[in-house]
């Protein structure tokens, strides 16, 4: 067997490169006689656009042209890919999202005019002698005013700022209410899941060319999917047929969805090449960033859990105003619906479940998904009412979970929202929290803390995680406007080499390490004889990307496919070559051999004669040794795991400092167990960062006032402990060839119910109790809730 | 950025008459300055840097005093200024490393940011601005924030700090700058307490009289118990409230109270 197959914590190859300045990132790439755009945005919220001014700015020196909205005419706006249908039946409010403001503004950082110059300066130049005539309007800017009847509307051309009314399952409605009328306990909880800004390390870039010698066009973009930008912006924006469009995304660093969707700037981009005749760049500033990558979270919700008598759950349903921003972002209706909605039972056998979520357009950035997209909005208000329902009924919130989780026999587990979870174990990852946490010995540690003046509390929280979403037909059939499978080529060289060229992309996964490892095992050779290629839409079968945890479980399995292909086909060599049958021929440690002899022939020897066909089966079989698979999955995976955090405050202050942290994760089969402990160690240190520090702030003229990092706080890394990862607890997943789940998103689901269930812990052993503070947790907020 | 011309003098003398033209602007550090010319918000027609100026640079200690030069940087004073430890002390808690090796103690007074910190050790120390032309008692210094009786083109050359008998800094961050949220410099000298807070009020860095004097009288953090900070002034902003402010004034002012040495 090869050394770092499946289950070596192999060191990332990737890394070397990265590490020593060697990446190749999308800024890296200059093209000769490159143009630079500088894109003037509003600094409004929402105005009316009479005219922009463009005569003192177009003879500035080095400008080559300027764009506005009117020079689009017969391109189409950025599509949204996915249609939810309302409550009662009628399909959500779509708006038109134009490249550049149409006659009116809709959020400060919107795109009003592009400045294409020799140098960036000169277009920035330009840009400032652009003079913008325009009449402001009142911001739309908190979502329950937003849908008020006499609130103005960020579309006129909409009944109102409403998207959609979804409810889920609407059918299940009166049931869910009648169980409330009969609970003995409910617990009744409101709360705000905070606006993030996903602030990836490398900024959004796009460079657009065109070459004239046969009509075609190269977008180069920071993305974590090229062929679905392609798709989206060749078919719906720009009208170029696939075959004349070519997407390249090098190197991504980091993406956490926000390099998910189609913007705006790679449409222009890619359009001014044309027009221009010359390759047009633009690299986002950090100030931009801000202002135009897609936001995520902000959702404000009531979330109500009805208990029996004998604290079982009886019921839930919940309440979500969900902030779309000013215009529908590629999957932004997914994410408070078939996202979220579907994940609402959590670990539980709760049997009656109602949600109902509200989309609302309010003058900001578009919102849409962001680590985790929907499970950690979820994840959040469930672990949340379910500690808050133990404190109201003086039970351990440990053992109030352990009583209602689905059981081990009960899988495969079919929920009332719609999803049925195949494998888990729940009782087993929380015995494993509370084992690594050292739940037992909490009372000591409150004991030194007591002593040292400080407030001490521990918090636990529970998840599960749906990934991979699919399969593509169900999800048609949910309003997805793609399929979501995942492609592989294996192309086998004919020295025994092997390049994998994958639909999924990394954006700081490590793929090009823990892929190879499930190839290298299947066959027997060692992963450096593999190379993954992603990235490219020129050299990569159409696939759809990396996001959602889905890489490993679903472009894993489109791998194992073609691998098991290739092999097959090697073993029919093979037995021509040592005249034997398919069915006899064994493949082990790299090696084909007879069942039950000595004859043998190396991996080597099989690949050379399928492309060197003397002595092969020429009238069988055709040469070569490539092979391509579309995996299409039958059902999520359901990763699950428990979160135990334990924090401790500073009574003077209101400063919490997480003492702690235990994840106990069940991932099903693992590739890699070092790049699946990093993902979990940096989801989490995400999820400390929209529990105690980050927060997209907006005030009511819509003005962004966490525009930076001066005010825009991100975890450092004295913000985040040690953290205790075990992944020992694995229930394989059923349904894909790997038995793997995906850990992608985990950390950043679990993490923040967790600190906010042990910083109110805290405050309750103090005396201090409060129901809820909403995130982030900063200190200001706490010592406020301490003393009021 | 736009364009600019940029002069290196190597004498005060030459960057006072550098800085005689009115689009001319002095360049210490830069660590507020160029952030603020990257993004548009400034644009002087020349900068006269400072940093060419060996005169400027530099610590020294003499009869009780420490004198740090205009221009040198937070770096040098955190790892030199040792006969005035708790100055050293906040000098290594300025940002991070890059910063604290470009900015200057001069850059840093002259903005008066109202979260800078070396705004607090000056008011606390009792410092003398000296300056090209003149010596300024630090209690004219600062006006209100970003404000300071400095005159166009004045540049300051050095600062003086009487070394207290002990001190501390104690700074509460605000969560995303690391800037102070409110930051607390107190002093014990033979002739009282001094107390000098900064980022937590509109007016900028400014001196806790009460606590002063019921400290002078007893240097404890007990003396502080029936004092409060009135809360009309300060900052309400993303990250604390006026009210919260005032009450870590109390907090912080009890800390460096504590830490004092």
């Amino acid at each position: 067997m090869p050394k770092d197959g499946i289950g070596a914590s192999t060191k990332r190859r990737e890394d070397i490169r990265f590490l020593t300045g060697k990446g190749r990132y999308t800024d890296d790439i200059n093209l000769r006689g490159q143009a630079y755009v500088h894109f003037l945005r509003s600094d409004v919220a929402h105005a009316t656009l009479n005219g922009i001014d463009t005569s003192a700015a177009k003879d500035m020196p080095g400008v080559l042209r300027i764009f506005t909205a009117r020079d689009f005419d017969g391109v189409g706006g950025i599509p949204c890919g996915w249609l939810i249908t309302d409550r009662h039946g009628q399909p959500m409010q779509e708006p038109k999202h134009p490249i550049m403001a149409e006659g009116k503004i809709r959020h400060v950082g919107e795109i009003v005019a592009a400045v294409v110059a020799e140098t960036l300066d000169q277009a920035r130049d330009a840009a400032e002698a652009i003079v913008l005539d325009y009449d402001e309007l009142p911001a739309v800017i908190d979502m329950k005013a937003a849908v008020q009847a006499d609130a103005p509307k960020v579309h006129e051309e909409l009944t109102s700022n409403l998207c959609y009314d979804w409810g889920f399952v609407e059918e299940n409605k009166a049931a869910v209410d009648a169980a409330f009328d009969v609970a003995a306990h409910v617990t009744t909880l409101e709360l705000v899941n905070n606006r993030l800004v996903a602030n990836p390390m490398e900024p959004r870039v796009a460079i657009g060319d065109y070459a004239a010698h046969d009509d075609s066009s190269t977008l180069y973009t920071t993305s974590q999917n090229p062929h679905v930008i392609r798709l989206l912006m060749g078919a719906f924006v720009l009208g170029i047929p696939e075959h004349k469009l070519r997407v390249i995304a090098p190197d991504v660093g980091g993406g956490f969805g926000t390099k998910i969707f189609h913007y705006a700037e790679e449409a222009f981009c890619t359009f001014a090449a044309k027009q221009l005749k010359l390759p047009v760049k633009w690299t986002s500033t950090r100030s931009e960033a801000f202002m135009s990558d897609a936001h995520g979270r902000d959702h404000v919700t009531k979330i109500q859990l009805a208990l029996d008598a004998d604290n079982n759950f009886t019921a839930l349903r919940t309440d979500t105003y969900a902030n779309m921003g000013a215009y529908l972002s590629t999957f932004a209706p997914s994410v408070p619906t078939w996202l979220h909605g579907t994940l609402m039972a959590g670990n539980y056998r709760t049997p009656l479940i109602y949600v109902n979520v509200k989309a609302v357009f309010t003058n900001t950035v578009p919102v849409d998904a962001y680590r985790g997209a929907g499970r950690p909005e979820a994840t959040f208000q469930l672990e949340r009412v379910v500690d808050m329902a133990a404190r109201e009924l003086g039970v351990d919130p440990a053992e109030l979970r352990r009583q209602n989780f689905i059981r081990k026999d009960q899988f495969p587990y079919a929920t009332p929202v719609a999803v049925e979870y195949d494998t888990g174990d729940y009782e087993a990852t929380l015995d494993k929290g509370l084992e690594l946490s050292d739940y037992a010995g909490f009372a000591t540690r409150l004991a030194e803390s007591k002593a040292n003046g400080k407030l001490r509390g521990i918090g636990l929280a529970h998840y599960i995680e749906a990934c991979g979403i699919a399969p593509s037909n169900l999800v048609g059939q949910l309003g997805a406007r793609a399929g979501l499978y995942e492609s592989a080529t294996v192309r086998v060289n004919a020295t025994g080499g092997i390049v994998v060229m994958t639909g999924s992309h990394s954006h700081g996964q490590g793929h090009e390490t823990s892929f190879p490892q499930v190839i290298a095992q299947m066959i027997g050779i060692e992963p450096d004889q593999v190379e993954i290629v992603h990235g490219d839409t020129a050299n990569t079968p159409m696939g759809m990307g990396t996001y959602g945890s889905r890489s490993i479980a679903v472009g894993g399995s489109a791998m194992v496919r073609a691998t098991e292909k290739i092999i097959a086909k090697a073993k029919k060599i093979a037995a021509h070559i040592l005249e034997a049958s398919d069915a006899d021929i064994e493949l082990k440690d790299g090696k084909f051999s007879v069942a039950g002899t000595d004859k043998s022939l190396n991996w080597g020897d099989v690949t050379l004669a399928a492309y060197v066909p003397h002595n092969y089966p020429l009238k069988d079989l055709e040469p070569g040794l490539e092979e391509t698979a579309f995996y299409d999955p039958s059902n999520f995976t359901y990763p699950s795991g428990c979160y135990i955090c334990e924090v401790e405050i500073d009574p003077d202050t209101g400063k919490v400092t997480i003492e702690r942290f235990t994840a106990a994760d069940d991932f099903g089969n693992i590739i890699n167990p070092m790049i699946v402990e990093g993902q979990v160690q940096g989801g989490v240190a995400q999820g400390i960062g929209q529990a105690l520090l980050e927060n997209c702030s907006y005030d009511s003229d819509g003005q962004l006032l966490s525009a930076s990092y001066m005010d825009y706080a991100m975890p450092r890394a004295s913000d985040v402990p040690m953290i205790t990862v075990d992944h020992s607890c694995q229930t394989p997943c059923t349904h894909n060839p790997l038995g793997v789940k995906g850990c992608g998103e985990a950390g950043a689901i679990g993490s923040p119910p967790a600190v906010i269930n042990a910083v109110l812990d805290a405050m309750h052993r103090a005396g201090k109790p409060v129901a809820h503070i909403d995130m982030p947790v900063t200190p200001a907020k706490v010592w406020a809730a301490m003393n009021h | 950025m736009y364009n600019f011309d940029f002069v290196k003098p190597s004498t005060v003398e030459e960057a006072v008459a550098a800085l005689q033209d009115d689009e001319a602007q002095p360049l210490s550090g830069g660590q507020t300055l160029i952030p603020s010319m990257k993004q548009r918000l400034n644009a002087p027609g020349t900068l006269v840097s400072l940093l060419g100026i060996e005169a400027l640079k530099g610590i020294s200690s003499a009869d009780g005093v420490l004198t740090i030069g205009g221009v040198t940087n937070h770096a040098t004073v955190a790892a030199e200024a040792g006969a005035y430890p708790a100055l050293a002390a906040l000098a290594a808690q300025i940002g991070d490393p890059a910063v604290r090796n470009r900015g200057t103690i001069g850059g840093s007074l002259a903005n008066n940011d109202p979260a800078a910190c070396y705004p607090a050790a000056a008011l606390a120390s009792g410092a003398t601005i000296v300056t090209n032309s003149r010596e300024i008692a630090v209690d004219d210094f600062f006006q209100g924030m970003f404000t300071t009786d400095l005159e166009e083109g004045e540049i300051i050359t050095s600062v003086k700090f009487p070394i207290p008998e002990v001190a501390s800094y104690q700074k509460f961050e605000q969560p995303a700058s690391r800037f102070a949220l409110t930051g607390v410099f107190v002093t014990k000298y033979a002739d009282g307490v001094r107390v000098a807070i900064t980022g937590a009020s509109e007016e900028g860095v400014f001196r806790w009289a009460e606590a002063e004097e019921a400290l002078t009288a007893n240097f404890s953090a007990d003396a502080l118990a029936a004092l409060a900070v009135p809360s009309n002034a300060m900052i309400t902003d993303l990250h604390g409230t006026a009210e919260y402010r005032a009450h870590l004034c109390k907090v912080m002012t009890g800390r460096a109270v504590a830490a004092a040495h």
